[in-house]
């Protein structure tokens, strides 16, 4: 019979004792690897849905919120800006490429991107089906999009007004047909139905197939509905999401644009970055209740340890009579603490997947992103290390009592 | 097999108590008599080297114990002594099997389960092998300490009061079984008691 089957009888027959242990043991343990999973991902899709734009030019208003709604699509946006007053951006030396989008409809809550042809390349997206939408009023559907509404090439759709899913005004003269899906590309473009710009604007643009235009117009110009009706008058786009080809640009046209113009330009990165730093005193913070949390858990391992050896002393001295050495005593109660330690590291890895898992259920409802339920990563054995380097030093202090253990006297003491 | 010479032993801030010499060759029976409080399991923790002697010398089976380093004793006592307790003493988490096979387990990791069932069959425990010792009645549990003592064929099988708790037609039965199951084994027994009723049943007799 060996040491750690023993060990481990030991364990399973007083299981209350180990009770405590395991739970603040997989606690913290969950809360560190949720919280490493979560900031890692989120980093990780950020930095990837961002990548191909250096600056997005909005109107004015929070620079972070331009950037939510323009580059990751979760936040409304600020407001729309003129096509013209773009245009020499978009001609400008600096400027590698400059992508106008213009947004307002959604299909059962999936955004409605009125974009250049452009936009789908800069993400390295791909034709799974169908071809790309040539005219207007033909969509290229994002994999998830696809996927989750069950859309197929050939299939037409009315879009509602706004970019929630609950619109009941519905713009049902104008259907659009589905082109092409997308291959998953893993960024923002999987959640999105791509249009070309013309098709959001002309959505808007009521003149052309209402054969009551006139009455229409004249009844809403009063009932303050003239803001869509202008937009055709002049064309509006919500943003700009601007290349750069030399880094000067970086440093002069945000600047320039928004001492200069009525419009604001947000750098994606720079509000990423912000986005991110506020997220990591939250990140700390959490961080620093697990440690707290797995420092009473090594506490707890320590006195469960010392409890039992204490309760034990009889059955360790009639161990040392059956010829077991001190060492194998020590040996022993390793073996349950790490044993613990190692259990408790594995629930509390197999909670904290849970809580991804559960997490991405509601984000992918409310925004469109999903979290992964990867695998376990290095930095997770690290933890594992500690956890077990904690366990050891809990053992050796726990376990002082079985080197001094007098056999004679506590077989006569029973 | 075992012999004593000149042992004592002093706890702490008491009279050093003197045992006499003790001599007993291979296969025999010797009975240690006497009173309470003469220092008897005491006597039986030196020979089991157990405890260190304030004087004196313990030798079993041509090896003298004093020579012996901390872990050679260790391994000395789990291969070739048996010690029968008083008190019964068990790992409670484990079962009568598993009881019976830790204890063949250490020094050397035999696992003989033919031994072990026939010792148990013997014993009439056999049927309860898989339980629980905590649910064993008073003398099955008395049955299986004693089997604890010599499952592994040690040269010497030491009893400390094995038969003090019991009534006559009892006594009589734990005497036989020992006696019977230390010539199994062909070893040597020593028990130690202050029970009157055994002296009929030995010719080797010491008294305390």
């Amino acid at each position: 019979m060996s040491l750690a089957y023993l060990a481990y009888k030991n364990m399973v027959s007083k299981p209350l004792n180990l009770l405590m242990s395991l739970l603040l043991l997989s606690l913290s343990v969950s809360l560190v690897t949720f919280v490493l999973q979560l900031s890692q991902q989120l980093g990780g899709q950020l930095s990837k849905n961002i990548a191909p734009f250096d600056m997005v030019v909005g109107a004015k208003g929070s620079p972070l919120q331009l950037v939510l709604s323009s580059v990751l699509h979760v936040d409304n946006p600020t407001g729309n800006i003129k096509l013209k007053d773009v245009v020499p951006l978009q001609k400008h030396p600096f400027v590698q490429h400059a992508i106008p989008v213009s947004y307002g409809d959604n299909y059962k809550g999936f955004r409605i991107l009125g974009t250049g042809k452009e936009y789908i390349t800069l993400y390295n997206a791909q034709i799974a089906k169908g071809i790309l939408n040539k005219v207007s009023f033909e969509v290229v559907a994002g994999s998830r999009v696809a996927n989750q509404l069950g859309l197929r090439v050939g299939d037409s759709f009315i879009s509602s007004h706004g970019l929630a899913a609950s619109g009941t005004d519905v713009h049902d003269e104008h259907p659009f047909l589905i082109t092409g899906i997308l291959k998953p590309t893993g960024s923002v473009v999987d959640q999105l139905l791509i249009t070309n710009l013309e098709s959001i604007w002309e959505a808007h643009d009521h003149s052309d197939e209402d054969p009551n235009e006139q009455s229409h117009k004249k009844n809403t110009a009063e009932s303050g509905e003239s803001v869509g009706e202008e937009l055709h008058v002049e064309k509006e786009i919500t943003s700009l999401l601007v290349k750069f080809k030399s880094p000067l640009g970086m440093i002069q046209l945000p600047r320039a644009i928004n001492q200069n113009t009525n419009m604001q330009a947000a750098l994606p990165g720079f509000e990423v970055q912000r986005l991110m730093s506020l997220l990591g005193s939250g990140v700390q913070t959490i961080n620093g209740i697990a440690v707290a949390i797995l420092l009473v858990s090594a506490l707890s391992i320590f006195i469960s340890l010392l409890k039992t050896i204490r309760e034990r002393k009889q059955e360790l001295a009639l161990l040392r009579v059956y010829g077991l050495r001190t060492g194998q005593l020590f040996g022993l109660a390793l073996f349950e603490g790490l044993f613990l330690a190692f259990i408790g590291f594995v629930l509390g890895w197999l909670l904290g997947r849970f809580a991804i898992w559960a997490v991405s259920q509601y984000t992918q409802v409310s925004y469109g992103y999903g979290l992964q339920v990867n695998g376990p990563e290095i930095m997770e054995f690290f933890i594992l290390g500690l956890i077990l380097l904690l366990a050891t030093i809990a053992t050796i202090l726990a376990s002082r009592s079985i080197f001094k253990l007098n056999v004679a006297k506590t077989l006569s003491d029973a | 097999m075992v012999t004593t010479s000149n042992l004592s032993y002093a706890y702490r801030n008491e009279e050093a108590l003197d045992f006499p010499d003790i001599s007993l060759s291979a296969g025999n029976h010797v009975l240690v008599l006497g009173p309470s409080g003469v220092g008897k399991t005491t006597l039986l923790y030196l020979m089991a080297g157990l405890l260190p002697p304030l004087g004196g010398k313990v030798s079993i089976a041509g090896t003298e114990l004093n020579s012996l380093s901390r872990k050679q004793m260790d391994s000395f006592r789990g291969e070739h002594i048996g010690i029968i307790f008083q008190q019964y003493q068990f790992i409670t988490s484990l079962s009568v099997s598993e009881n019976l096979r830790l204890r063949q387990s250490f020094p050397r990791n035999a696992n003989d389960a033919q031994r072990r069932n026939e010792l148990m069959k013997r014993l009439g425990l056999w049927e309860h092998l898989q339980k629980k010792v905590s649910t064993l009645s008073q003398g099955q549990q008395q049955r299986l300490s004693i089997a604890l003592g010599l499952i592994h064929k040690p040269k010497i099988i030491f009893a400390d009061e094995p038969t003090s708790n019991l009534d006559d037609s009892n006594c009589e039965k734990v005497l036989e079984l020992l006696k019977e199951e230390a010539n199994i084994c062909g070893s040597s027994l020593l028990i130690i008691t202050h029970d009157q009723r055994l002296l009929p049943h030995f010719q080797n007799q010491i008294l305390l």
